[in-house]
């Protein structure tokens, strides 16, 4: 196995995985080096994110670490967010084989996508 | 846990009766088969049966068989030694978009030093046209190349017809017969190939030997140069070891062909059909071509081939993918791309590849697990409706 037994944790038990009705905030993004899709949803009151929700079509690098930057934003400001790196994702999973570091890409693009325009 | 391996096109598990062998010629029979002394020649008389074995299985006189180092080794000496030996009479090579990396990337590399090389498509199902193979022969035509079995759908190619058509032509004619051999029977004369390439490793043998057919009277160029073994064809001091298990494989893959293949067969089927029965929106690639009776290629709609290769991995199934994440080239698989998929279809693939040591109870394992790991992940993806 490839992966950190954290990765696989969140590959299989995915945290904040869904959709949020009526959302504040949505974005789809794709990853145009491996075809992997990313959904997210955000609720956000008073400049904060009060909850996220994602769905993916991917890799399980690409399911485990959308749903861990999911779930790491709900409760930031949304310049907190914004700051997120594809580094801080995947150390945060115990590190990713070097050909799949664009994974962790997905949900940095997919967090700055939907929060686009919002200050 | 318990561990099913259903990676077979992969690498097979070794016979116990290939290891046996092989043994006592680490610490007994460790002669070099070039010294006259008794060490030596009771090293080559090892050798020499074990050249027999390995003839037999292909119908190839045992002075036509030319031990390598592997698959990868018999390609690029059959290729690059036609390609050097014959370019006074031309630089034009004919090979498919569907052969293995070792044929692919070893014609890609002649392209750079002036060869041509024409890349024939297959059809829906994976095949080459004979016609097609016909219609690109140039004067300047000196190699053929075209697999025997396809490793990742385990499509069969038409090989005697192109036989007869690369012989009609007086072109020589190599094909890559890794994954045929061992799996469906093989006679190099009735293929009228004049080289044709097998590995140990994929026939319950051991890794690191293979061998190159070479019809006699074709001249190769040898690629590695030394002390002229193997008829001054491959030099370097053979891997006896090695290449006497290949031996006891081939013998034993010989004699189990029918049987085993029959049995690994039945176990394919069933996996096929109780799998489409107990999944929606899946689809079985190459299903109506002729194919290798342990190779099973599938779709799955919504669900991406590195996840559910992990996902099976944890529940202790072995099984690969043609999907782009799991390419250290993260590109989609060129096989599934040549046969009209597109990268998102070819991303969904899973490749299940048998061996006669499988069993209904394993195959039975996975049709119960399959179904939940396609399902979770659908619920995960943003496309997926259920029905």
């Amino acid at each position: 196995m490839p992966y950190a037994p954290k990765l696989i944790d969140y590959f299989e038990n995915p945290r904040c995985a869904g959709e949020i009705e009526n959302p504040d905030a949505v974005a789809q993004v794709s990853n145009p080096v491996c075809g992997d899709v990313m959904k997210l949803w955000l609720r956000i009151a008073d400049g904060t994110i009060v909850d996220a929700k994602f769905k993916a079509q991917g890799c399980s690098a690409a399911i485990a670490t959308s749903s861990y930057a999911t779930e790491m934003i709900i409760g930031m400001k949304l310049d907190q967010a914004r700051a997120i790196t594809k580094e801080n994702i995947a150390d945060a999973l115990g590190g990713l084989p070097g050909s799949k570091m664009h994974c962790s890409v997905l949900a940095c693009d997919a967090i700055r996508e939907a929060l686009k325009g919002r200050s | 846990m318990q561990r099913i391996y259903l990676d077979s096109n992969a690498t097979t598990p070794m016979r116990p009766e290939v290891v046996a062998a092989m043994l006592p010629v680490f610490t007994e029979d460790y002669g070099n088969p070039s010294s006259i002394h008794w060490f030596g020649q009771q090293a080559k008389a090892l050798l020499d049966s074990a050249r027999q074995h390995v003839a037999r299985l292909i119908h190839a006189e045992t002075s036509e068989i030319v031990f390598v180092s592997g698959g990868t080794e018999a390609d690029n000496m059959a290729i690059r030694g036609i390609a050097e030996s014959q370019k006074a009479r031309g630089r034009h090579i004919i090979t498919s978009k569907i052969e293995h990396h070792a044929v692919l990337h070893t014609c890609k590399d002649l392209e750079k030093q002036g060869y041509e090389v024409t890349w024939l498509g297959v059809s829906p199902d994976g095949v080459v046209n004979p016609e097609d193979v016909r219609r690109a022969i140039r004067p300047d035509t000196i190699l053929i190349s075209i697999m025997h079995a396809n490793n990742e759908i385990g499509t069969i190619q038409p090989i005697e017809e192109i036989g007869q058509i690369a012989e009609t032509a007086d072109i020589y004619f190599h094909s890559d017969g890794v994954q045929s051999t061992g799996k469906i029977p093989v006679d190099v004369r009735k293929l009228k190939v004049d080289l044709y390439s097998i590995s140990a490793h994929k026939i319950h043998g051991p890794k690191g030997v293979g061998a190159l057919f070479v019809r006699k009277g074709t001249i190769v160029k040898p690629q590695l140069t030394g002390g002229g073994h193997e008829r001054n064809r491959r030099s370097g001091t053979e891997n006896v070891a090695g290449i006497v298990g290949f031996g006891v494989a081939a013998k034993m893959a010989r004699e189990g062909l029918e049987s085993e293949m029959a049995h690994v067969r039945a176990l394919r089927d069933r996996l096929e059909s109780q799998l489409k029965e107990k999944i929606d929106l899946i689809h079985v690639n190459a299903e109506s071509a002729a194919r290798l009776p342990n190779t099973s290629n599938i779709m799955v709609d919504f669900a991406e081939g590195e996840g559910l290769v992990i996902s099976l991995d944890l529940k202790g199934v072995a099984v690969s993918t043609g999907s782009a994440c799991s390419s250290g080239s993260l590109e989609p698989s060129h096989v599934l791309t040549a046969i009209g998929k597109t990268p998102d279809e070819a991303h969904g693939s899973l490749r299940f590849s048998l061996n006669a040591g499988n069993t209904v109870e394993e195959i039975d394992y996975v049709v119960e697990v399959l179904p939940r790991i396609v399902e979770r992940l659908r619920e995960l993806s943003p496309f997926y409706k259920r029905a």
